[in-house]
Parts: C-alpha cells; sequence; structure tokens
C-alpha cells in the first residue's frame, strides 16, 4: 500500500521515574488494517494506548494521525479526530442505565459535527447502538442499570461508547478478557462489521487465539520494545516472542 | 418464621406513573404536591408574617441561593468550602457600584452577580485540572485571606466597609424578588441537571476519565457549572448590599461559608430540593438559637459530621423515599 | 537590619514549616485531608495551659499528655468518624470541617482570650546574633524544626512503619496486598498529623498567646504551604515555608506589615497558574488520574 498511513507512531519513548514503559517504538498502521497488540504483562501495551490517545504525556517522539502530529493534543481533542479507545478496567456509571450510559458519548462534540448538528434522539440513538452490539432489545437489557449488568455485558457496553463516537480508528484494551468463550465468540462478528464499515482498529489482547483469527498484522511488545511484528502465523514462529512468553531457559 | 424488610412503590405512585397520572385528580395532585408546596408556601407567606419573621425569610432565601449554588459544585465534582468568596465578591462589587458609581440597585445587582462570577470563575481556573481536594483548599482559603488583606489595606471601605446604598423601592420587592429568584433557580437547575447536559457534568464528578474519553472538554463544562453556581453566589451577596445597605468585611464571614454545606448536607446532598428544604431548616433555627451566639456554628458543626456519617442521603430524600414507598416485613420465601 | 530580618524570616519559616508538616503528613501519606488541623493545634495549647493552670502540673508533663491526648483525639476522629466516610472525598473533607469548625467556635464561645492564656518559654533567656536580639524560644524553634523534619524524612524513608505509610500513599490496593493494614497506618499518620500539630503549639504559642481564630490562622497558613510546596512532598513543604516565610518577614520590614497576607495570597495564584500541583508536587502525573 502506498498511501499515508493513517497512524505513525515515531520512536515513542515513556519513562516513568526510573522505568521505560515504552522505549523507541515504531510502526505504521494503515487504514482498514486490524493490529493486534501483545505481549506479557507489564510489557507496555496499555501504556503505549495511552500514549496514543494522550492519556499519558510521552516523554520523547511523534504520534502521527492522517499526517498530523497528536502527541502534544489534550485527549478529549483526539478523540475529536477520530480515536476512540475502550479501558481495560470497565467503569461505567453504575447507577445509570445502560443506555443512559452512553448519552455522554453521544454528547460529544464530535457527534454533533458528523452529524451535521442534528443527530436526532440520543435516547434513540443509544437504544440502536447498544442492539448492535447485542444488548437484546426485546428482553430490555438497555434499560437496566449498569451495576446490575454482567460483565460481558458492560464490556459491550464500553465498546458500544466508542463506537458511538463514529470513530476512524479504535483501540481496544483487553476486550475479551474476562469474558467465557461463547461470548468472545458473539463479540468478533460485531469487530468483523467495523471492520467492513471500513474502520481502522488496534486491539491489545492476551486472548492469542481468538485474536489471531481476525488479526492482519500482530505487534508484540516486550519489556517497553517492539520485538516483532508481521503475520500472526509468522511472528508466533520466531524464538523472540516465544521466549518473551514462555521464558528463556 | 424469618422476616425481612421489603420496599415497594406506593399504590397511587404505580398509578400516577406515566399518561395515565391524566386519569384522576388525585394523581395529578399526588405529583403535583411536592411541587406546588415551595412555591404556594414561599408565595403566600410572606404578607402572613411579622416583620421580623419576613426578614428570616430573606436570609432563608438568600442561603437558600447559597445551598444550591454549593449543590451544583458538589453534583459536577467540586467541593467549595468557600461559597463566602462568591457571596463576599458579589457583595462588594455591588457595594462598589453603587458607592462609588452611584448605580441603583437594578443595575448594579446582575452587574455585581456576573462580573461576580466571572471573576471567581477566572479565579479558581488554574485548580479545575487538579485534584479535587486543591479546589476545596483553596475555595477556603482564599476568601479568608481577602479579609485580611482588606483590613490591612483598608481599601473599600476597610473595617468600616462601605455604606451609603440606595434601598430597594419597597421591602415587598425586596421579598419577593429573591423569591421568585430562588424558585426559578430551584426548578430551572434541576430541569437542567436533569437533561443530558446535568448527565455530563454528573459523569464528570463520577468518572472523569470517561467523560474525557468521550471528546468532550471536561474543564470547560466544570468551567460552565462553577460560573453559574458563583453567579448565584455573587447574587446572593450582591442582594444583601442592598438589604442591609452596607458591604463590609463580615461578607467573607465562614458563616456564608459552611451554612450552605450545612443545609445541603442536612437536607440532601445532590437535589436542590434537598439544599433549599436543609437552608429552611437551618436558618430558622439558627434565628431561634440567636441567644447563644457564637455557639450557633458548633451547632452547624455537629450538624455536620452527624449528618454526614448518620443519614449521609439528607432529610430530602428520607422523606421523597417515604412519600413513594412504604416498607413492610414479609417472610424470607424457601 | 538586612542581617536581623534574615535571622526572622528563617525562624518565620520553620514556623510555617512546622504548622504545615503535621497537616502534610496526614494528607500526603494517607490521602486524609484533616480540616480539623488548625483546631488540633488550638485544643492542645489549651490542654497543656488546662494542666499547667488549673491542675499545677509541671511544664514537661503537661505539654507531654497533652501532645499525648491530642494525638488520641486525632485518631479518634479518624476512627469513629472519618473510618466510616473514607474514600469520599466530600464527606472526608465536610466531617473534619465540620469538627474543627465545632471546637474552635466552643472555644471562642467560653471566651478563653486574653493574654493570661498563654504557654510560658522554654528558656527565658536573649541572644545576640549576628549583632540582633533573639529571644531563646525563637532559636528553640529553629531547632526544632530542624529536627522535626531531618526525623521524619527518616522515619518514612528508613523504618518499615514509615515506608509504610508512603505506600498506601502511592496505591492503597497495592499495599493491601502487602499485608499493610491500611486503616491502621491511616489511622496513625492522622494521629502523628495531630500529634506535630501539637508540638508545633507547644513551641509557638509562647511567642504570644492561644486565642480561637489562631486556628483558622494556622489552617491558612498550612493549606497555603502545602498548596505552593505541593501536597504530599515534605521537600515542598520545606521549600514553600522558606519561600512564604522569606516573602512574609521581607515584606513586613520593608514594604508594610500590611501586606504580607497579600504575598501570601499573589504567592498562591501564581503557583497555581504556574505549577498548579505546587512546586515539588509529584501528583502531576497522577493528576492526570488515569
Amino acid at each position: 500500500m502506498n498511501q499515508t498511513p493513517l497512524l505513525q507512531v515515531i520512536d515513542l519513548c515513556k519513562s516513568f521515574g526510573g522505568i521505560q514503559a515504552v522505549h523507541f517504538v515504531n510502526f505504521d498502521l494503515y487504514e482498514g488494517e486490524l493490529l493486534g497488540l501483545i505481549g506479557p504483562n507489564g510489557s507496555g501495551k496499555t501504556t503505549l494506548a495511552n500514549l496514543i490517545t494522550r492519556f499519558v504525556k510521552p516523554s520523547k517522539g511523534k504520534v502521527l494521525y492522517k499526517g498530523r502530529p497528536i502527541q502534544h493534543l489534550p485527549p478529549f481533542e483526539i478523540v475529536r479526530l477520530g480515536i476512540a479507545r475502550t479501558f481495560q478496567m470497565v467503569r461505567p456509571f453504575y447507577q445509570l442505565a445502560a443506555y443512559k450510559n452512553m448519552i455522554i458519548p453521544l454528547y460529544s462534540p464530535r457527534v454533533k459535527k458528523i452529524a451535521g448538528g442534528e443527530y436526532g434522539d440520543r435516547n434513540a440513538v443509544a437504544l440502536d447502538l447498544l442492539e448492535e452490539v447485542g444488548f437484546e432489545r426485546d428482553a430490555n437489557v438497555a434499560y437496566k442499570p449498569a451495576g446490575a449488568l454482567p460483565q460481558g455485558y458492560l464490556k459491550r457496553l464500553e465498546l458500544a461508547k466508542a463506537i458511538a463516537l463514529q470513530p476512524d480508528l479504535l483501540i481496544l484494551d483487553e476486550l475479551f478478557s474476562g469474558l467465557s468463550l461463547a461470548e468472545v465468540a458473539g463479540m468478533v462478528p460485531i469487530i468483523e462489521k467495523l471492520r467492513l464499515q471500513g474502520k481502522t482498529i488496534i486491539m491489545i489482547e492476551h486472548r492469542l487465539k481468538e485474536l489471531f483469527r481476525i488479526a492482519d498484522r500482530v505487534l508484540v511488545m516486550n519489556y517497553g520494545e517492539t520485538i516483532a511484528n508481521g503475520a500472526p502465523k509468522d511472528v508466533m514462529e520466531m524464538d523472540a516472542v516465544k521466549n518473551a512468553y514462555l521464558g528463556s531457559e | 418464621m424469618k422476616k425481612r424488610k421489603e420496599r415497594i412503590d406506593r399504590g397511587i405512585k404505580a398509578r400516577s406513573g406515566d399518561v395515565f397520572t391524566l386519569c384522576s385528580w388525585r394523581e395529578m395532585l399526588y405529583l403535583a404536591a411536592p411541587r406546588l408546596l415551595p412555591i404556594i408556601v414561599f408565595l403566600l407567606l410572606p404578607p402572613l408574617l411579622s416583620v421580623y419573621w419576613q426578614k428570616v425569610l430573606l436570609s432563608l432565601a438568600v442561603f437558600a441561593l447559597l445551598s444550591i449554588s454549593w449543590d451544583l459544585l458538589s453534583q459536577s465534582g467540586m467541593i467549595s468550602l468557600g461559597q463566602a468568596l462568591f457571596f463576599g465578591m458579589g457583595a462588594y462589587l455591588s457595594g462598589i457600584a453603587d458607592h462609588y458609581f452611584g448605580l441603583s440597585p437594578l443595575v448594579a445587582i446582575p452587574l455585581a452577580s456576573f462580573l461576580g462570577g466571572a471573576i471567581c470563575t477566572l479565579a479558581l481556573l488554574p485548580v479545575l485540572r487538579l485534584r479535587g481536594i486543591y479546589f476545596s483548599m483553596v475555595t477556603l482559603v482564599i476568601p479568608l485571606m481577602l479579609v485580611r488583606i482588606i483590613e490591612a489595606t483598608r481599601i473599600f471601605g476597610g473595617t468600616e466597609g462601605l455604606t451609603g446604598m440606595t434601598p430597594f423601592p419597597s421591602k415587598w420587592i425586596e421579598l419577593y424578588l429573591v423569591i421568585t429568584v430562588l424558585l426559578c433557580l430551584l426548578f430551572g437547575f434541576r430541569r437542567m441537571m436533569a437533561s443530558d447536559y446535568g448527565l455530563v457534568l454528573k459523569g464528570i464528578c463520577d468518572n472523569d476519565r470517561s467523560v474525557t474519553n468521550a471528546g468532550i472538554n471536561i474543564y470547560w463544562f466544570k468551567a460552565q457549572a462553577l460560573f453559574m453556581a458563583s453567579t448565584v453566589g455573587a447574587f446572593s451577596g450582591a442582594f444583601m448590599t442592598h438589604v442591609y445597605l452596607f458591604a463590609g468585611m463580615p461578607v467573607f464571614a465562614l458563616d456564608y461559608s459552611i451554612l450552605p454545606i450545612a443545609a445541603a448536607v442536612v437536607g440532601g446532598p445532590g437535589s436542590f430540593a434537598g439544599a433549599t428544604l436543609g437552608a429552611a431548616i437551618l436558618v430558622p433555627l439558627s434565628e431561634l438559637l440567636r441567644g447563644i451566639g457564637g455557639l450557633r456554628i458548633v451547632f452547624y458543626g455537629i450538624f455536620l459530621v452527624v449528618f454526614i456519617v448518620a443519614l449521609p442521603e439528607g432529610i430530602f430524600h428520607y422523606a421523597r423515599r417515604k412519600y413513594h414507598q412504604f416498607e413492610r416485613w414479609v417472610e424470607v420465601e424457601k | 537590619m538586612f542581617v536581623g530580618t534574615i535571622l526572622y524570616a528563617i525562624i518565620n519559616s520553620f514556623i510555617l514549616i512546622m504548622m504545615a508538616i503535621g497537616f502534610n503528613l496526614t494528607f500526603g501519606i494517607s490521602g486524609v485531608a484533616n480540616f480539623a488541623f488548625g483546631a488540633l493545634y488550638v485544643l492542645s495549647a489549651y490542654g497543656s495551659w488546662i494542666l499547667l493552670n488549673l491542675l499545677k502540673m509541671p511544664y514537661l508533663l503537661s505539654v507531654t499528655i497533652s501532645i499525648l491526648l491530642t494525638s488520641l483525639f486525632g485518631g479518634l476522629i479518624y476512627r469513629l468518624i472519618l473510618l466510616r466516610v473514607r474514600g469520599q472525598a466530600l464527606s472526608e473533607v465536610i466531617a473534619t470541617f465540620g469538627i474543627g469548625l465545632s471546637i474552635l467556635e466552643l472555644f471562642s464561645y467560653f471566651g478563653l482570650v486574653g493574654f493570661e492564656y498563654t504557654l510560658p518559654v522554654f528558656i527565658d533567656h536573649s541572644f545576640i546574633i549576628f549583632g540582633t536580639y533573639v529571644d531563646a524560644q525563637r532559636l528553640i524553634i529553629a531547632a526544632v524544626g530542624l529536627v522535626l523534619v531531618s526525623s521524619l524524612w527518616l522515619f518514612t524513608h528508613h523504618t518499615s512503619i514509615g515506608l509504610a505509610f508512603r505506600g498506601i500513599a502511592q496505591d492503597e490496593r497495592t499495599a493491601l496486598t502487602f499485608g499493610i493494614a491500611s486503616d491502621r497506618i491511616a489511622t496513625l499518620s492522622v494521629s502523628l498529623g495531630a500529634g506535630l500539630a501539637a508540638v508545633a503549639a507547644t513551641i509557638i504559642i509562647p511567642l504570644g498567646s492561644i486565642a480561637p481564630a489562631e486556628g483558622y490562622d494556622v489552617l491558612i497558613k498550612a493549606l497555603a504551604v502545602c498548596i505552593i510546596g505541593g501536597l504530599g512532598s515534605s521537600g515542598g513543604v520545606i521549600v514553600a515555608g522558606f519561600v512564604i516565610g522569606f516573602a512574609e518577614r521581607f515584606t513586613d520590614t520593608y514594604i508594610g506589615s500590611h501586606w504580607t497576607m497579600i504575598i501570601s495570597l499573589t504567592a498562591i495564584l501564581l503557583v497555581l497558574v504556574i505549577k498548579p500541583s505546587g512546586l515539588f508536587g509529584k501528583q502531576k502525573e497522577l493528576e492526570e488520574r488515569i
């Protein structure tokens, strides 16, 4: 592909005190790709996501989105440009009904801008979006308070909140963690549908089997550095990757 | 035979749930009564009271405004320990407008309210980015410092304060003006917080990272809430200046910071009706306790602590729960 | 005069540091903002006075008992009240504020104001240093301040309890998994903070007299120092203490005593604009609260 990459990460570094959480990470991401970001715990995957979405300030390096540098912009500005993310630790507004949780993303200026000022009734849109991610409409699941929902639904709610922002780039941080096999299987079609809509996705995951079935490319991190970048089955053959996950002799 | 307590909606609450309320006068009354009650009481009470108690009602309304302002801030995630800052700012600005520029109350009061709100918001803007505790600390410290500065530099009348204000044309205008403003804000803010905009504010209070993640600039929203609250606070100060015809150091007194908090906590934190109710309880109470002077604040303090630990939901929420639901003992099903 | 100003500025700085250190310890270490701090300061002073003058106990015994009782009281505040509202910032602040308020206004009501309400100085003597009269009490303040600050530093960096304190300041959950009983540590830190307030009171009150209004002043000054220095940073307290201490003293000598409060206020506002989390605020990263 010889178009400009949607996202370019150049020499990105972040240290917390003495710890190098992210160390000279470089990669490009093209539109429509699904990039898997994997690595053992503590390898810096979530920090990388935080750096791209600027919830954490980079110590060094650049992040280019659609050609423009974004590493100095405040997080809400980055969301408005079209990058949406989910959080690993899902924390909805527990007292509110699930669909009410959606109101806040739908209130975002980005949504207003894309819809040309009139998005329609937020409640209705919220219910539609929730149905798309699997909240059964006839069981009125969307009306239940978020505190009463099991983890599978909360993860879907988190995903729906990101989708509501109509992003071009979605960063999903451990969306599958804590879910049963059936629940994961249920979520894969939703992600496939997002890809068909032309969205670019980065998925940080530990559930490798499910991820490899849908990822185009995989980036492996260990101790803050990228140690592999390629197609899933190629990457898993590499010794460096095996050592990272399983340890070396 | 084991029993447990069960809480169910009252019959009339269930029946007046939706459009069906229009079927019966009784149900409509059930819904309307809590809303009409404060309106009727506030509007009809003044002519029935003696002059002394009219002054108390006035004071009640002013403190209710301060409490509402406090509650708005706390619902948006900012805990103000210095309502006196807004009150005093409005009081002084209004006093200055009158004393030095001869503006009539009708001009001075709105001017002081909005200007006071703007100044306070700008001054507190840097703290909005920090953890909530900084906001509380700064709002506590600034009015206390301003008092000492005025005392030391003797500006704006120094220890004697500013006098010679133009009073209101009549005491009825005075009283009904503040009552009308109170009622408008009481219902207006309630509406606002129940709307999607209010949801965003409450979301910021609950989980601001989540709101930022939705592409919303939380500092801008917090600034808006701060401006609204400080303008209301400044209004109460500006108003009082023209009632007492005086603006001096006492406008930054701790009283004005503490009673709103006590009122909101006692009446029901997180609701404007609760804040008003709290003021309605504490202000007359403190009048009755006037004889014991400084001990009043001790009472506020104790009330505060007792309520926040023992009955955190406040009187209003408790009363509302009782109004809508009842409890009974039922057998535990097997 | 210049040298004299510097000397008094140093002493003033230590006064401020001593006032702020208890508050900073409690907040920085257990995240509890104890707004009853000023009240505890005054409480211990009155306590000592009562023991000294009404029960006619010897000086050292009176102040020691008073300091211990104040620490105990601080711990009680935590156990009885703060424990129930732990984690809800709103309630913590309001509860401690309410307590502090009640105590101070109670004293105010009973009218225990006047020159006879004061604590005696340690040594009634004056020294001449660099051509200026400095009374012994003020020197003691500086000395005690220095000792306190260094021993606190040693404590929090080199003893297991001190490290535990810092642990729960950084991340309570992780600390719990290490077997650090966070509630017990929090109680301890509130007690310690209260005790430090009491020590400060014992040393500083002899310069003047006890007054309930002093409680508010102490709270303001402690807050000012902590805001400027950065909440939770002991280094910040020291630097901020010196910054404000010197600014106040020099303003007092060369410009006019009326302006000292203005300087403090301006300093706060400046810090808030330039580096809001304080000069040494480590919380800068955390303030983004991921």
